[in-house]
């Protein structure tokens, strides 16, 4: 791989330890996926941040990383951390793990990364325009970062992330090339998906079709006429994990569609794989068994959370029920009264973090929710079942 | 026998050789306080890497297995170094920050466990004593 000589200089060490390891993780990653190159990268997110997910081991070198004089270079924002960093004890959060996560998240801000704990950085400021390389980590954001936005990355994991922040650049491969970004499978919807949790579902039905097939390719989706911000949220987040997609593109919605014909190779998408996709994730229950809502994965766009207050104004909920959204959105969301309200019904804000995050494994048997996402991580990382609703419904579960 | 493959992560080690043909997980797969292989049906199940030269195809598994390389280099626990047929990012990664001289494109075949091993990861040389 060719390299700069101000690259050259990083490597050899010229600005500290911290630096020099990032640029020998990006100068391997190159290496083995053949990259020519590095570039710049205008903005990153990185994930590895719940305490939940990073633990011991992971402190410890992002503290040893900010010791050696980590500095970030360009505009970077975090991943949902374990728990609201302002209300951790409302959550039921336990001391220990709000310590080890306030260490978490001081190592990144001390080396100069944004503290907004969200998955939706492009909701607040961190928002790539078309054609910009950056390197983000977190699955859902990657997939909207390279679909609606048009910018390109690969998937980043957590380390080659914060590599990029130190360095400010990453290896040109994957993604990042105009060819791998061409589709190879045309899919046909066939009929009418309206909302967030029909979005979800139809990243189940096409993330599984994809994933069984042998070869993976880019799909090239027709037959949406219409998909909301919030929509596509909740797709590219049931796509990415599902489906394993970083990319998609969908004619008359997506920039990088009207830059390819649709692939020969096709695959169709019913009423029935929609509604075989709902039955997969929602489990026939009572609403007595229900004991846990949540709404926010993604973290909920400002929109939604007027949406809540609205259905919440002047009721009462009777279950546990988070509203998860970015630090940001939040503030705007107390400006407009729209907390109050939301509060005063007895719902809870968990900011900073998500139902998918956060260390609440045993303390839930059921959730509902309007998310494909956080269905799959309910049940595998934490063993809830789940119930899988519009959005509308999810909050009428929490008042019955 | 020498072989010249590709440096992943800078350094030099010499060790055992402890060699599986089939892929490793880190995260879940690897003990990281005791170094022990702990995979259900692996090769190596029951065997410890901490101090040996690791060579196997190529990593799996979740990208939090970076952080378990780490964690074991921490604990005394780590390989010396890590032989690869082919690197891939969780491996290289975890290699690289946690001081783990790592090469691959390697013909991993012709190395057997219990061969002393000499790994000079910035030539990228491998030699078998």
């Amino acid at each position: 791989m060719e390299l700069t000589q101000e690259e050259r200089q990083m490597l050899e060490g010229r600005d500290g330890k911290a630096t020099r390891k990032a640029m020998e993780i990006l100068v391997a990653l190159g290496a083995i996926y053949g990259a020519d190159r590095l570039l710049p990268a205008v903005s990153v997110q990185i994930a590895g941040v719940s305490f939940d997910n990073l633990g011991e081991a992971g402190l410890e070198f992002l503290s040893e990383m900010q010791a050696e004089g980590g500095k970030a270079r360009v505009l970077t924002t975090l991943n949902p951390a374990g728990m609201d960093i302002e209300n951790w004890q409302t959550m039921g959060i336990d001391a220990d793990f709000a310590l080890n996560q306030q260490r978490v998240i001081d190592a990144y801000a001390g080396m100069g990364i944004v503290p907004t704990c969200s998955c939706t950085p492009y909701l607040f400021g961190n928002l790539p325009h078309y054609g910009e390389h950056i390197a983000w980590a977190e699955s859902s954001a990657v997939c909207y970062a390279n679909s609606v936005l048009g910018a390109r990355t690969n998937r980043e994991g957590g380390p080659s992330a914060l590599a990029s922040a130190l360095t400010g650049k990453t290896p040109n491969y994957g993604l990042h090339l105009s060819e791998n970004r061409r589709p190879g499978l045309t899919v046909q919807v066939e009929t009418q998906v309206s909302g967030t949790r029909a979005f979800g579902a139809l990243g189940v039905a096409l993330g599984k079709a994809i994933e069984s097939r042998k070869l993976k390719a880019i799909p090239y989706i027709r037959g949406i006429s219409q998909a909301s911000l919030e929509e596509l949220k909740s797709f590219c987040a049931s796509l990415a994990t599902y489906g394993g997609l970083a990319l998609f593109h969908m004619e008359g919605i997506t920039p990088e569609s009207a830059l390819f014909p649709a692939p020969d190779e096709s695959l169709t998408i019913s009423q029935g794989d929609i509604e075989d996709a709902i039955r997969f994730l929602d489990a026939p229950l009572a609403a007595d068994e229900v004991d846990f809502v949540s709404l926010g994965c993604p973290h909920l766009s400002l929109n939604e959370i007027a949406r809540v207050a609205q259905q919440l104004n002047g009721r009462k909920v009777t279950k546990t029920f988070w509203i998860t959204t970015a630090r940001p959105t939040k503030r705007i969301a107390d400006q407009m009264g729209y907390t109050a309200v939301i509060e005063a019904a007895g719902a809870v804000f968990a900011t900073d973090t998500c139902c998918v995050v956060a260390p609440i494994k045993g303390r839930f048997k059921v959730m509902v929710t309007d998310s494909a996402k956080a269905c799959y991580y309910a049940a595998a990382k934490n063993n809830f079942q789940t119930r899988f609703l519009p959005f509308d419904e999810v909050i009428e579960e929490a008042l019955k | 026998m020498i072989f010249t493959g590709r440096k992943i992560s800078p350094g030099s080690a010499e060790g055992q050789a402890l060699v599986t043909s089939m892929g490793i997980s880190f995260f879940g797969g690897v003990d990281p306080t005791t170094g022990q292989v702990v995979e259900k049906g692996h090769a190596l199940e029951g065997q410890s890497i901490a101090g040996k030269v690791l060579v196997f195809p190529t990593g799996k598994g979740s990208t939090v297995g970076s952080y378990t390389l780490y964690r074991l280099k921490k604990a005394g626990m780590a390989p010396a170094a890590i032989l690869n047929a082919e690197a891939e990012t969780i491996t290289a990664v975890g290699c690289i920050i946690s001081d783990i001289p790592c090469v691959d494109r390697i013909p991993i075949e012709q190395i057997a466990s219990g061969m002393r091993v000499r790994v000079d990861a910035e030539s990228g040389a491998v030699e078998v004593l």
